[in-house]
C-alpha cells in the first residue's frame, strides 16, 4: 500500500481527472473522490492518515472510507506494476 | 457564412480506414469551403485529430447505445456549432440516423440519407431480393443464425468455398465447413448474429461510388478498379474506369429504390463476363477521394443535394487516374487526449504537442 | 460547524485505465440514465412497502400491448383471435387481464389447463398444445370440448382411443406442424414432419378415424424472431399443406395456428443492434403474416371453402415490457482480476432470461461518477449465477436500486425455489393504485406440501 501511495507521486494528474503515467504511458481517468486521493497522496504516504484526512473531509465512517480506499489503491497498485 | 457540415466516421486506421477522413478531405477541397466537424466513437479515432480536414472531433454514444443517447448528444452538439447537413458514413449506425433524420430536420440538420425502409430494402441478407427486383444477377445469400449450418448446407446445395460475411463488416472466404464456423464465431463476437453465407463465385471485382438524388435518379459517380489489396483484402490502391454495365445497375438501383445519399455497389464480373452484385453499402467507400481526384466530387454533390441545390447532371469520369493510399501519422498533444477523453472533444484550437 | 456546512457526500473512488479502444465517455450513456418510477409510481416507495427484489407489472402497458397486437392484425385480416400463452406468465392477474382483452388461452400441460379453467376460460376457448397430455387430461379435454393440438402418433392413438371410449364422434382435433422455413431452425421435435410426410400420414390417420376430424392446423417457429419474412414463409407452407391436405382426405381446415414467437424490445446476447432497431413493430409482423394470407387464400372462398381463422400464440411480445424487477445492490466488490461486481438480491433464480438477454438496468435515481463495467452477480451461491456479464454503471452504495427491464416473458414462470423464497410481484393498476397480485413467498408455502416423519424430528437438547 505505502509502495503504491509512493508510486503516485509520479503521476501526472489534470484537474480534469486525467491521470497520466509518465513511466508506462498509459493514462486513466479518475472520479473526483479519486482526484482527491491522488492529491492528498503527494504529500502522504500513510494510508490510514489519509484515510482520517478524508473522513474530515467527507460525511461517511471511517471504515466505508477506509474500505473505499483500499480498493482503489489495491487497482492502481495494480497499473503502476 | 460558411457552413459546418458534420462528418462520422473518423477511424481512419492505416489498414482498414472508415471513410469519413476521406469525405472531409472532398469537402474542404470543394468550392463551400465548410467548417467540418468530425464525429467519433473512439478516443483513438485518428481523423478526430486531423486539423487539415478535420476542425474539431467530437465523441457520439455507440450505435448499440440507442438513439435516445445519440440525439441527446447531437442536439447538446448542435447548440454550440450549429450544424447544417450531417454525412454519416458508417453501416451500423445508418439505421439510427435514418431514424433520426426527420427529428435532424426539425432541428435544422439535413441530412441526405436513404430512409428505414430502404436502408432494409439494400441489407445484406436481403441480396437476393433486391436482386430480383432490379434484375440484377447476385449469388446466392442466406442469413445465418447458428453455426452449425455451415456443417448442413451442403445438403441445401451449397458448395464450399463460400463466403461468411457479417451484416455490416467484415467477409472472408471459408474453404470448408470448420473454417466457416471459426469465421462465423469471429464475426458474430463483434457484431451479432446474423451472419451471412453467400455462394463464391469466381472473377473480378469492380466498385462504384455514387449519390442517388431520392427520386430515382443517379446524381453521379465514379467507378474504380482496386489494382492491389492489403493482406486483409482491402484495397490500397485503385484506378479509375469507366464500365457502361456497371453504371446501369447503380442507375436500376437508384431507380428500384429510390436511394437518396450516397452508395458504394461491389460487383463482380464472372470468367464468363457477367455482373453478379456482391454488396451495396449505404454511404460513401473509404476510397471517395478519388472522386474529388477525377473531378467529380461526390461529397460536395452530396451536401448540394441536401441543401436543395437544382444540379445539372454530372459528365462521364476520365478512366486511368489513379489512387494510391498510405499511412500517416497525426500528431496530438497530451491535453488534446485529455480533452477528448474527459470530455469527449478536441481542443478548439488543435495545441500541438 | 454550522448545520448548513454540512460535509460533502462520500462517493467511492474510482480509476479506470484508458485502452485501445472502448474509450468513450458517452459509450455507457444508455444504461446511465436513471428510472425512478414505474407508471407513475416511485420505486423507492414501492420497495420500501413490498420489499426487494420486487417484480412490477403495470397493468397500462398489458393492455396496450396486447391492444396494439390486435389492432395491427384486425384490421389486416377478417378471422384473428389470441389465445394468451399461459407459460410465459401465469399470474392470475396477468392472464385474467389478457381475457378481458378478449384473449383465448394457449396452455401446453394438463396444469396449465386446469389453471385456465380454474379462471374461468371455457374449455371451447382453451387451445391444447404440448408433447404430454396423459390420459386424463385427453379425458377431461374431450368432455369438456377443448381445442387439442394433437403432438405424435401416439398422443393420436390416445386420443382416438378416449373419445371413443366416451362415444365421441368426429371430435374436432388440429395437428402441429413442423418444417424448414428457410429463416429460423425448424423446432422439429415437436409435432409432424411435413418435408417427410409425417403430417399428411397423420391427416389420413384422422381422416379414417371415425371419433375425430381434422379441422386447424398449428405450427410454432420458434421465439423471439426478429425477420417478419420467417412468418411470410410460415404462412405460405401452411396454406399449400392445408390445400393438399383438404385435396388428399376431404377435410376442411377451420383454423391456422401460427403460433408465438415475436420479439420485444429485450436485448438477446450476441445481437449487436439496440432493440429499438432490431425488434419488428406489430405492424411489420401483421404486414407479413396478413400479407401471406392475402395471397395464399385469394381464391378459397370462390373454391367454396371458409377463410380460415388466425389463431395467434403470442407471449412474449405483449408481456415482456410490462414488468420490471426492481432489485438493491447488496455488496460492491472487487475481483481479483480488476473488474468491478456487485451482488445484488436477485439472481438467475427469479431473473430466468438473464441467461440469454441483456435486460436494459437502470439505477433508480441519478448517479453521478464515473461509469465502469461491472458485473452483477445475484445472491445463489453458484458460480452461474450472472445475472449480467458486464453492464457499464456508475458507482453505486449498497442499498441502491437497480430496474431490470423487460422481465414479463418467461421469468414469474420459469423462476425457481432456490435457498431463496420468491419476492412480491404487485400490479400497478391504471387508476395508479398498487395490488399484491402475488405475495412474497413464506416458508410454510415451501414446508407445507412436506411431511416430517415423527421420529425423524431432530432434538438437540
Ligand atoms: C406452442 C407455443 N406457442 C406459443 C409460444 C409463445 O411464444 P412467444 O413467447 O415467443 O410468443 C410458445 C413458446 O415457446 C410455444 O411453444
Amino acid at each position: 500500500m505505502k509502495n503504491t501511495l509512493l508510486a503516485s507521486k509520479r503521476l501526472a494528474i489534470s484537474e480534469s481527472g486525467f491521470v497520466f503515467d509518465p513511466v508506462s504511458g498509459q493514462s486513466f481517468s479518475v472520479n473526483e473522490t479519486g482526484l482527491v486521493i491522488l492529491h492528498l497522496a503527494q504529500h502522504e504516504d500513510d494510508l490510514d492518515k489519509l484515510v482520517e484526512q478524508l473522513a474530515e473531509q467527507f460525511d461517511a465512517s471511517i471504515l466505508e472510507i477506509n474500505r473505499d480506499v483500499q480498493d482503489f489503491i489495491y487497482r492502481l497498485k495494480g497499473f503502476l506494476k | 457564412m460558411s457552413l459546418t457540415i458534420a462528418v462520422t466516421g473518423m477511424n481512419a486506421r492505416a489498414d482498414n480506414p472508415g471513410p469519413g477522413l476521406a469525405v472531409a478531405r472532398c469537402l474542404k477541397e470543394s468550392a463551400l469551403a465548410p467548417r467540418v466537424i468530425g464525429f467519433g466513437y473512439e478516443a483513438l479515432d485518428p481523423a478526430l485529430y486531423h486539423r487539415g480536414f478535420v476542425d474539431r472531433g467530437y465523441l457520439l454514444p455507440y450505435p448499440s447505445h440507442g438513439e435516445d443517447a445519440l440525439l441527446a448528444r447531437l442536439t447538446e452538439l448542435h447548440e454550440r456549432e450549429h450544424f447544417d447537413v450531417l454525412i454519416p458514413c458508417l453501416d451500423a449506425e445508418m439505421q439510427s440516423f435514418a431514424r433520426l433524420a426527420p427529428t435532424l430536420t426539425g432541428m435544422g440538420i439535413r441530412t441526405f440519407i436513404p430512409n428505414s425502409h430502404q436502408l432494409a430494402l439494400r441489407s445484406k441478407d436481403r441480396l437476393p431480393e433486391l436482386a430480383a427486383a432490379t434484375g440484377i444477377s447476385s449469388p446466392r445469400t442466406q442469413a445465418v443464425y447458428q453455426a452449425n449450418f455451415f456443417h448442413t448446407c451442403e445438403a441445401q446445395g451449397w458448395r464450399y468455398p463460400l463466403m461468411v460475411k457479417g451484416l455490416f463488416y467484415d467477409a472472408k472466404l471459408a474453404y470448408n465447413a470448420d473454417e466457416a464456423v471459426a469465421i462465423f464465431h469471429r464475426i458474430a463476437g463483434e457484431w451479432g448474429v446474423p451472419i451471412l453465407a453467400q455462394s463464391w463465385i469466381l472473377g473480378e471485382e469492380i466498385n462504384l461510388a455514387g449519390v442517388g438524388d431520392g427520386l430515382g435518379g443517379l446524381a453521379g459517380a465514379v467507378m474504380m478498379k482496386k489494382r492491389a489489396l492489403t493482406d486483409k483484402g482491402k484495397g490500397w490502391a485503385g484506378i479509375s474506369i469507366h464500365d457502361d454495365e456497371l453504371l446501369f445497375a447503380a442507375k436500376r438501383f437508384c431507380e428500384v429504390t429510390k436511394w437518396r445519399g450516397g452508395l458504394e455497389l461491389e460487383m463482380l464480373r464472372d470468367e464468363q463476363g457477367n455482373l453478379h452484385l456482391i454488396e451495396i453499402n449505404p454511404r460513401f467507400p473509404a476510397w471517395i477521394y478519388l472522386s474529388a481526384g477525377v473531378g467529380c466530387n461526390l461529397p460536395d454533390l452530396l451536401v448540394r443535394l441536401a441543401l436543395g441545390e437544382q444540379l445539372l447532371p454530372t459528365p462521364p469520369t476520365p478512366a486511368g487516374v489513379l489512387f494510391i493510399r498510405y499511412a500517416e501519422e497525426a500528431i496530438v498533444s497530451l491535453a488534446d487526449f485529455e480533452n477528448i477523453t474527459v470530455l469527449g472533444e478536441t481542443l478548439r484550437f488543435g495545441a500541438l504537442a | 460547524m454550522s448545520i448548513t456546512e454540512k460535509k460533502p457526500a462520500w462517493v467511492a473512488p474510482v480509476i479506470v485505465r484508458h485502452s485501445s479502444s472502448g474509450m468513450n465517455k458517452f459509450g455507457g450513456v444508455r444504461e446511465a440514465q436513471f428510472r425512478n418510477e414505474i407508471a407513475g409510481v416511485s420505486i423507492a416507495e414501492l420497495v420500501e412497502k413490498y420489499g426487494s427484489p420486487l417484480f412490477v407489472l403495470s397493468e397500462e402497458h398489458l393492455r396496450q400491448s396486447v391492444r396494439r397486437i390486435n389492432r395491427a392484425f384486425s384490421t389486416r385480416y377478417a378471422k384473428v383471435r389470441q389465445a394468451w400463452s399461459y407459460k410465459t406468465n401465469y399470474i392470475n392477474a396477468v392472464s385474467a387481464i389478457l381475457h378481458q382483452e378478449g384473449c383465448d388461452a394457449e396452455v401446453v400441460s394438463e396444469f396449465e389447463y386446469d389453471k385456465a379453467r380454474r379462471l374461468g376460460v371455457p374449455a371451447s376457448r382453451i387451445f391444447f398444445n404440448g408433447p404430454h397430455k396423459p390420459r386424463s387430461a385427453l379425458a377431461k379435454a374431450v368432455k369438456e370440448g377443448a381445442r387439442i393440438h394433437i403432438d405424435h402418433l401416439d398422443e393420436l392413438a390416445l386420443l382416438e382411443e378416449v373419445a371413443n371410449e366416451q362415444g365421441v364422434l368426429e371430435f374436432p382435433v388440429t395437428i402441429r406442424l413442423n418444417f424448414d422455413t428457410g429463416f429460423t431452425e425448424n423446432w422439429g421435435r415437436f409435432g409432424f414432419n411435413l418435408e417427410n410426410g409425417q403430417a399428411m400420414e397423420a391427416a389420413r390417420r384422422i381422416a379414417a378415424s371415425p371419433n375425430l376430424k381434422l379441422t386447424g392446423l398449428h405450427n410454432h417457429i420458434g421465439t423471439f424472431i426478429t425477420d417478419p419474412r420467417a412468418y411470410t414463409a410460415q404462412v405460405g407452407i401452411m396454406i399449400g399443406f392445408m390445400n393438399s391436405v383438404e385435396a388428399a382426405t376431404g377435410c376442411t381446415i377451420t383454423t391456422l395456428d401460427i403460433g408465438g414467437g415475436f420479439a420485444s424490445r429485450n436485448a438477446l446476447q450476441g445481437v449487436y443492434l439496440p432493440p429499438e432497431q432490431i425488434t419488428p413493430t406489430a405492424e411489420q409482423y401483421a404486414e407479413a403474416i396478413c400479407g401471406a394470407l392475402a395471397v395464399g387464400l385469394k381464391n378459397r372462398e370462390q373454391n367454396g371453402k371458409p377463410l380460415p381463422e388466425l389463431i395467434l400464440e403470442t407471449g412474449r411480445a405483449v408481456v415482456d415490457e410490462a414488468e420490471w424487477l426492481i432489485s438493491s445492490v447488496v455488496a460492491n466488490k472487487r475481483l481479483p482480476d480488476g473488474r468491478r461486481a456487485m451482488v445484488i438480491d436477485a439472481g438467475v433464480n427469479i431473473l430466468f432470461t438473464a441467461f440469454w438477454y441483456n435486460h436494459e438496468v437502470r439505477p433508480a435515481r441519478p448517479v453521478e461518477g464515473i461509469p465502469e463495467d461491472t458485473v452483477l452477480y445475484g445472491p445463489l451461491c453458484m458460480n452461474i449465477d450472472i445475472v449480467r456479464q458486464s453492464v457499464s454503471l456508475p458507482p453505486m452504495k449498497t442499498g441502491d436500486l437497480l430496474s431490470f427491464w423487460p422481465v414479463g416473458a418467461y421469468n414469474n414462470t420459469q423462476w425457481m425455489q432456490f435457498i431463496q423464497l420468491r419476492p412480491a410481484v404487485v400490479l400497478v393498476r391504471q387508476n395508479g393504485q398498487v395490488d399484491v397480485v402475488r405475495r412474497a413467498e413464506t416458508l410454510d408455502d415451501v414446508e407445507n406440501p412436506e411431511h416430517l416423519p415423527i421420529d425423524l424430528q431432530p432434538n438437540f437438547s
